[in-house]
Parts: structure tokens; C-alpha cells; sequence
């Protein structure tokens, strides 16, 4: 027997083969993707295996950032880098309703922030224009109900996600039939770790958002976390003063909602060996997660990533 | 660790980093039932390859201590049970994917239930795995579902099987239990033909011989389970495997470049090699492979890689690359095996869609063979296949595909069916060989044809095809548009639903299998009659969707009208010109449309009538004028 599974190399190599063909599949078979762009660290594995995947074309889809306007700073920095390529065509959402309502994650809290800016944000711009695939950077291993998930994870004309609903995955062989007006969330990363996310950036040499790299940087201690100061619109409480601290990020989202941790991993090797020596999981570091029991399987029911 | 290393740490740092990003990677699966303890022993395992970070395991306490099964201590199982509905009802009932690596080795673990009714996750997590773990209690030996997994474990093409003999702790860590389970296993796995079987026992629970060797079995030399995970040797490929690529997308961003993209199916590929195109058969030579990081000189099995060809020849996604010389077979009929996952049967004669590797194509289940009862491991005869059920059937697909045997190669061996209304993946299959007929059959061409006998005829051949209730008026309308037609000289002919079933279709019942090759027998027939330049009338009831679609695929563009007679329930069954609602209310018929069978009433249909509102005669003139505005009906 000719055996199809066994590893041809790396475990990255194999990685970056299955999310090859996924992208691929996508390109080939559906009529109008787009894909989710965070600025994070995974979307910049995601855009660099794209440009893998479709050389010496350009990327076939757009990329889509759900723009709360509360990222960091220097997020907005590689946004627009990324932008000048010639070759990556960027669309900026936000919803415009919210803004106007002026929720912000301070007013209104993590749940109705992430539930108007966020997952409503992304609703609205894939109905206006249209897209029928949406690749995003989720991994497996990031969260308990995320274990289950599809790489083509199936949503109804209303976007929602319906546990009970999702098809079959064998083999390679993906689903792509739909009605009109449902559509795929398309997950290329699925099988990925955050471990295997550093070192393919590590081995690719793939640019990232220095956040993520230990710095002195103005935080405050919140409950617990420590958020940092990155603009003038984060209200300081009585008594409560900007410290400089050596801290970095593991993951990156609206800067008031996303807690530092102690660091002093400069670099990716750095990281990297702070990871296997590390105690506690990424997404502790995001504070909607803990919005209440089982609430990220909540949030994918109503659409959100 | 600092930023500031030492140009000798950062050469050490350099080579231990490359090293971890040089591991490989091992898929397994693991089968067993609950009451098996497998969660807890996935859950064993990461924990012990500390893989679980502190958050986790506070969590994982607290829910221990909330709903857990063990009073006071980690419930390890617990953390593999994702979905909330899961965990209330204390089972698994998907398949989750688990990530650990070791210093040596990265794993993915697919985790699926064990119980019958989970057949379809089975195989979704076994498709993608190199090896399984299949858990027996001591206390209880090789059971039935042993057979079922290790069975299904064996269809998927998994050689490398873990025989995980937990609850070791529970028969006093017996030797001579482990031996003779070891024993009834090996003869079960050679009858499978299962290549290779390493038996460990195991206390999941307390972690004997998960990670570290047992200090309560020291009768046992051999390695422990994570031990032999880290070090099982995956199988060097053969090294003259043909080359293979199903082409997946045609890279064409500008006139100058066109690249085949692909991932290789098996064997390696390089500049210069010859290769041919299938199911066409064109030859040509590999000019460049084209990557992001330069061309490459050489690329081997499960790479994605673009392929530039040196000439211009005619290829699109779904052609299969391979070497010259090696070619693989093509067909269009095969003995499959199928497993299927939906809750509506699997029924003979229905179209489905059948996608293998990168191709789409329309294919129907002619006769299913058998069922296999996978408890037994006997065959069983069957008409149609339930949810759950693994049967050998003959499937049959509109178009020749290159394929390979799944024993073979599985990627070119496999495929999935999908529902064509639902959308639904409904089936996954196995291609087991090609079937003989397929290769000697082949279409006569013939020098008389339709446009010939329908300018004689001075119209054009089409069918409509009349759907509706049991007394809407399908009969009543079709003789009226024959008669009309008639009178216009016009050459027709109506196929009747009562009076096929007289002849050609007498054979044939009302079961919801019978009814789909009720009606691909009439459409055929329809076919052949439109084919011959008749305004072919079909008067049938034809209440599913699915099957009007399937006669609908048959006939050429614009040949099929569809004519949806459309009479409320109340209004048939008022009429009942036959008295049959009478009888079916009685209980008296069973499977009658409408009262105990569905009617899928046309979303699309070319003509509605509404008999409520427009009487039989203008109904007929209606479609009769319809025929004449769409130049079916050639004045002279």
C-alpha cells in the first residue's frame, strides 16, 4: 500500500501542505472568498501561506479587517504595511451603526463590544459584499469547542453555526456544495498550535506586530491583567498611574480587552522557549472568553469567529 | 532567558530550535467506548507530556469537583469532552481533534466515540490517521465493538494498531489476563489483516504504563504507550511509488504563466519527468516546479506544490497527473464500499454527487451487494443502506474518472457522496476495482439523428413532465394536450403513471426505493422517446425532488418542462376519482403520497397550474401555447 498519511517531512511541512491545498480548495470551488485578516500573529502565518499557495499570482480574494478602532497601535502600522503591497487588496469594515451608538469596550464591557463591533462588524460586511467563503486564522487547540470544529465549517443564510448541522470531514476531501446565500467559515489553520504558529514564523521569518515581543511599555493592573495604555482614550481610575513594565502579548485584540503578560522574550527564539517552559494557556490573556460557561460556543452560534 | 545570549548559547539555541521545528508528526486515532476509559487516558496523556497549562487544569479541577465522576480527583476526562450538551450528557458524540508533542514528536489525536451509532465519526477520524489505539477493558476482553473498531480501523487503511489493555489495576495486574487477551486479539487482526499490533497494558486512571514504565507490572518489558507513540516507525513511502497529482486549481494570472497546482498523491516529481494526463491520456514533460521560495529541483508525496508543463496541452482541475508509463485506471462504473452517514437511506437508483480527490461527478448506487454487520463481521443482503450501515454496492458515475483502488492509495481511492438538494455530505466510499462492463460498452453513434427527426417531424422533441397530488388532474390535462396536438397533427406520445406500472414498471412497488426506479425508468424512457422527436407527455405523480431533478439532468438543455399540477390536499382528496384516499385513510394503502408519504411540490417548475383557479381545457391550452412561444412546435 501506497501510504497517503505517513509523513513525507516535518511536521511543519506537512502543516503548511494541508493548509496549501485548503486555500486552494477554496479558490477553486467557491465564488467570492475573503479572508479574515486580525493582524495577529496567525493571520500573518495565514497571508504568507496564501502567498505560498497561489504564486506567482496574486492573492485571488481580498482581506477583510473588522476594524473596532480599538486595536493597538502598532497593529494599525502593519495593517498599513501590508496594505502597500500591490498585490494584497485590504477592505476596512466597521460598523458604523455601533460607532455612531459610541459603543466602545470601556462604556459597554467585553460582551456587547465584541457582540456589536465585532461579530455584528463581520456579519455586515460579508452580507455587502457578498463573499460566500471567509478563511479565518482559528485554531483547534485554542479553545475547547473549537476542538470540533470543521475546516469548512458550514453557516446558515443568517450566519449562524449549528453544532448538530456541520458535515462530515474525511480524508482531504472537502464539502464546498451550499445554497445561495449560505456560506463557509474556512478554517486552513485548524490542525496548527500556537507552538507550531512561532516556529513556522521562526523558520519563515515572517513579520509580526512588535507587541507580541517583550518591551517597557505603560500598564495598569486591572483585576488581575495588566492592560496597557496605548492611547489617551483609556479612563484611568482614582488613584490608578501608568507603570512601566517588560511586558508582551500573546494574543492581540482591542487593546483595553487584552492583558499583558511579564516578559522578557525579545525575540522569536525567545518566545519560543518561553512557550515550552510557559504555565498558562493563550487565551487567558482574552477577557471574552470568560464571559460565562461554554461562551465561546456560544459566541460561533451567533457568528462570531 | 534574555535578549542578551551569548554568541555560544545563540549557536545552541539556533541548532535546538531547528531541531524541534525538524520533529514529525504522528495522527493516531483512539477507539473505545466510554465505560473504556479512553477520554481518560487522552486526558493521561496530556497531561503527562504536560501539555496542559495551569489555567487548564484550575478549570479542569473545578469542573472535577462540579460534575466529575471521581469524588475528589482530576476526572481526566473532563477535559476532552467539548461541546456543553456533551458534557451534560456524559458522552462524546463528535470527533475532536487533541494536539501534543513530545521532544521527538508532534501528535494529533482524533478523538470518537466508540458506540454503534457513531459509525460515521469512526471513520471521519480514522480517514486522516497513521495508526489507532483501540482500548479493551481487561475485565472484559475482546468484545464485540472490538471487532467494529478494529474492523472499521482496517477498512480506513490504518496497518499500525495499539492494543491499549486498560483497567489493569482492576484484575491485579495479571499477566495471564494480558496474555490470552493479547492471543484473542491476534487472531482477530490477522483475519483483518492488520499488519502490525504492540499490546500494552494500562491503568489509565492511574497511569501505569501511559508514560512512565509500571512499577505494578514488572512481568512487562515492552515499551509504554507514549514510549512506543514516540517511536513507532511511520513507514518510509516506497521509494518508487508513481507519481501522482490530482490537479486542484489552474493557476493562469496572466498569458504567460499557466501552473497546474496540486498536492502529490504519492511518489516524487521533477524537471525533465514524463508524465501523462488522465482520464485524457496526453502525454508531456515537467518543465519547471514553481514555489514562492524559488523553483525546486525535486518534490515528494503530500506536497503542495504548481507544476509548469513543457507544452500547451488541454488540463483543468480534476485531471490527474501521473508518471508516463504508469498510468492509472479509468472507469466509470465500480464495485465501492460505502459507509453512509445520513439519517434518509441510501437509495438504489438516486443521483448523488460524487466527489474523489479533486472531481465532482454525477453518480448513482445501482444494486447495493451486501451490508456488512460489523459486529459480526458477516454479510448480510440489503436493499439500501441506513445511517451508520457499511455495505458493498456498484456505483455508477456520468463521467470516466482516473482512480486508484483505496487499498492502494487513499487518496485517489476515496471519495464522499453528497446529497444534491440538501447538500449534505452524505456517504464516504472506498473504490475497491472497476467494473469490467464499463471498459466494453460503448456508445454507437448513429447517422440519423434528433435534428434530423424532429425537421421530419416539423417540431422539436421535448418532455413534459406533469407532477402533482394523486387526483389534481395530472391524467385529465395530459389527455386533453394529446388530444389538441393530435388535432394539430402533431406527433406525441403519454407515458401514464398507472399504466406503465402495467408493464414495463410492474415489477416495481411503492416503497420509496421502488418509486425512485419507477421514475428513472420512465425518464429513460422519455428520453429515448424525445430523442426520436416526440412531444413526450409524462403524467406521474414523481413526489421527490430529487428524482424530477434526476430526470431533468437526463434531457438536453430546455428539452425538460416541468408542470407542476398544483391541487391543495383538501381539494384532492375531495375529488379522489379512484377512491384511493378513501383507502388510505382506512389504512387500507400504505406509502401513499400525501397522507403517509411526502409530496415535495416543485420549487422551480417551468409551468404551475393552479386547478383551483384555471380548468383542465385552459390548462391545456396554456401549455400547448407555452410549447408553441418556446419553438417546439414548427409552423409551416
Amino acid at each position: 500500500m501506497i501510504e497517503s498519511a505517513a509523513p513525507f517531512s516535518t511536521h511543519l511541512d506537512r502543516l503548511e501542505a494541508e493548509s496549501i491545498h485548503i486555500l486552494r480548495e477554496v479558490v477553486a470551488e467557491c465564488e467570492r472568498p475573503v479572508m479574515l485578516y486580525s493582524i495577529g500573529k496567525d493571520s500573518a502565518v495565514l497571508l504568507h501561506l496564501a502567498r505560498k499557495a497561489f504564486y506567482p499570482a496574486p492573492l485571488p480574494f481580498p482581506l477583510l479587517h473588522v476594524d473596532t478602532t480599538w486595536k493597538f497601535r502598532d497593529m494599525y502600522k502593519l495593517r498599513d504595511e501590508v496594505s502597500s503591497d500591490p498585490a494584497v487588496q485590504l477592505l476596512v469594515h466597521t460598523n458604523q451603526d455601533g460607532l455612531a451608538r459610541g459603543i466602545s469596550p470601556i462604556t459597554h464591557g467585553s460582551q456587547i463590544h465584541t457582540d456589536v463591533m465585532k461579530t455584528e462588524g463581520l456579519k455586515q460586511a460579508l452580507d455587502h459584499y457578498a463573499f460566500d467563503a471567509a478563511f479565518g486564522g482559528a485554531r483547534r487547540d485554542e479553545e475547547k469547542s473549537r476542538a470540533k470544529e470543521r475546516v469548512f465549517s458550514f453557516r446558515t443564510a443568517a450566519h449562524r453555526w449549528d453544532p448538530k448541522q456541520q458535515r462530515p470531514e474525511l480524508w482531504s476531501l472537502y464539502n464546498t456544495r451550499k445554497a445561495k446565500g449560505e456560506s463557509f467559515r474556512v478554517f486552513p489553520l485548524s490542525n496548527w498550535t500556537e507552538l507550531d504558529i512561532w516556529q513556522y514564523i521562526h523558520a519563515e521569518r515572517i513579520p509580526v506586530v512588535p507587541l507580541y515581543f517583550a518591551a517597557e511599555r505603560p500598564v495598569v493592573e486591572r483585576s488581575g491583567s495588566l492592560i496597557m495604555v496605548d492611547d489617551e482614550r483609556l479612563p484611568l481610575l482614582p488613584g490608578e498611574r501608568p507603570m512601566m513594565r517588560r511586558v508582551r502579548f500573546r494574543t492581540l485584540g482591542c487593546y483595553p480587552l487584552t492583558g499583558a503578560i511579564e516578559s522578557e522574550a525579545a525575540t522569536v527564539e525567545d518566545i519560543i522557549l518561553e512557550m515550552l517552559s510557559a504555565r498558562t494557556s493563550e487565551r487567558q490573556g482574552r477577557l471574552i472568553d470568560h464571559d460565562g460557561a461554554a461562551s465561546m460556543e456560544q459566541k460561533k452560534q451567533e457568528g462570531y469567529f | 532567558m534574555s535578549g542578551q545570549t551569548t554568541a555560544v548559547q545563540t549557536n545552541t539555541l539556533a541548532t535546538y530550535l531547528e531541531q524541534l521545528e525538524k520533529k514529525d508528526l504522528l495522527r493516531f486515532i483512539t477507539c473505545g467506548s466510554v465505560d473504556d476509559g479512553k477520554s481518560s487516558l487522552i486526558g493521561r496523556l496530556l497531561y503527562e507530556s504536560q501539555m496542559l497549562y495551569d489555567d487548564q487544569l484550575a478549570a479542569l479541577e473545578a469542573d472535577s469537583r462540579r460534575v466529575g465522576t471521581r469524588g475528589q480527583d482530576i476526572d481526566f476526562a473532563l477535559l476532552v469532552d467539548g461541546l456543553a450538551a456533551e458534557r451534560e450528557q456524559g458522552i462524546t458524540i463528535d470527533v475532536a481533534y487533541r494536539f501534543f508533542a513530545t521532544e521527538r514528536r508532534k501528535f494529533i489525536v482524533a478523538d470518537t466515540p466508540g458506540h454503534e451509532q457513531y459509525t460515521r465519526n469512526m471513520a471521519t477520524g480514522a480517514s486522516t490517521a497513521d495508526l489507532a489505539v483501540i482500548l479493551i477493558d481487561a475485565r472484559k476482553g475482546v468484545l464485540v465493538q472490538t471487532r467494529r473498531h478494529s474492523y472499521i480501523v482496517s477498512l480506513l487503511g490504518i496497518r499500525r494498531v495499539v492494543l491499549a489493555i486498560n483497567k489493569m489495576d482492576l484484575v491485579d495486574y495479571d499477566e495471564t489476563i494480558y496474555a490470552s487477551i493479547k492471543a484473542d486479539y491476534a487472531r482477530l487482526a490477522q483475519r483483518l489483516g492488520i499488519e502490525s499490533v504492540v499490546a500494552i497494558p494500562v491503568s489509565a486512571v492511574h497511569g501505569d504504563n501511559v508514560v512512565a514504565a509500571s512499577a505494578n507490572m514488572p512481568w512487562y518489558q515492552g515499551p509504554t504507550l507514549l514510549n512506543h507513540l514516540e517511536t513507532v516507525e511511520l513507514k518510509a513511502r516506497q521509494a518508487d511509488a508513481p507519481f501522482r497529482m490530482p490537479v486542484q486549481w489552474v493557476n493562469r494570472p496572466d498569458q504567460n504563466f499557466r501552473g497546474f497546482a496540486g498536492t502529490i498523491a504519492s511518489g516524487t516529481v521533477q524537471p525533465g519527468d514524463r508524465i501523462r494526463v488522465q482520464p485524457s491520456g496526453r502525454l508531456s514533460t515537467v518543465k519547471r516546479i514553481v514555489s514562492f521560495d524559488g523553483d525546486l529541483p525535486s518534490a515528494g508525496t503530500g506536497k503542495s506544490i504548481t507544476l509548469v508543463l513543457a507544452d500547451e496541452v488541454d488540463v483543468s482541475r480534476g485531471d490527474v497527473f501521473t508518471t508516463a508509463d504508469q498510468p492509472l485506471e479509468c472507469a466509470d462504473q465500480f464495485e465501492a464500499t460505502i459507509i453512509w452517514m445520513s439519517e434518509a437511506p441510501l437509495l438504489q437508483g438516486r443521483q448523488y454527487l460524487l466527489k474523489t480527490s479533486t472531481r465532482t461527478v454525477a453518480a448513482t448506487v445501482t444494486p447495493v451487494k451486501y451490508r456488512v454487520n460489523v459486529n459480526a463481521l458477516e454479510h448480510e443482503p440489503a436493499e439500501r443502506l441506513e445511517l451508520n450501515d457499511i455495505g458493498v454496492c456498484e456505483v455508477e458515475c456520468d463521467r470516466a474518472l482516473a482512480f486508484a483502488p483505496y487499498a492502494e492509495d487513499r487518496t485517489l481511492g476515496a471519495f464522499i457522496l453528497i446529497d444534491r438538494l440538501t447538500h449534505d455530505t452524505v456517504g464516504a466510499g472506498l473504490f475497491n476495482f472497476a467494473l469490467r462492463r464499463s471498459q466494453n460498452i460503448h456508445w454507437q453513434a448513429m447517422d440519423v439523428d434528433r435534428t434530423v427527426r424532429a425537421a421530419m417531424k416539423r417540431q422539436r422533441g421535448c418532455v413534459l413532465w406533469l407532477t402533482g397530488l394523486s387526483g389534481a388532474g395530472k391524467s385529465t390535462i395530459a389527455n386533453l394536450i394529446d388530444r389538441r396536438l393530435t388535432a394539430m397533427a402533431r406527433h406525441t406520445y403519454v407515458l401514464d403513471g398507472d399504466n406503465v406500472r402495467h408493464g414495463l414498471n410492474k415489477d416495481l412497488g411503492f416503497t420509496a426505493q421502488d418509486r425512485v426506479e419507477n421514475i428513472r425508468r420512465v425518464a429513460e424512457v422519455a428520453k429515448l422517446m424525445a430523442d426520436a422527436g416526440l412531444i413526450t407527455l409524462v403524467s406521474f405523480i414523481s413526489p421527490f425532488r430529487s428524482e424530477r431533478q434526476m430526470a431533468r439532468e437526463l434531457m438536453l438543455p430546455g428539452e425538460f418542462i416541468e408542470v407542476y399540477i398544483d391541487a391543495p390536499l383538501a381539494v384532492a382528496e375531495l375529488r379522489d376519482p379512484k377512491g384511493l384516499y378513501k383507502k388510505a385513510r382506512r389504512g387500507e394503502l400504505s406509502n401513499f403520497t400525501g397522507i403517509d408519504s411526502p409530496y415535495e411540490a416543485p420549487s422551480r417548475a417551468e409551468i404551475r397550474i393552479d386547478t383551483t383557479q384555471v380548468s383542465p381545457a385552459d390548462a391545456a391550452e396554456q401549455i400547448v401555447d407555452y410549447l408553441d412561444r418556446l419553438g417546439m412546435l414548427v409552423n409551416t
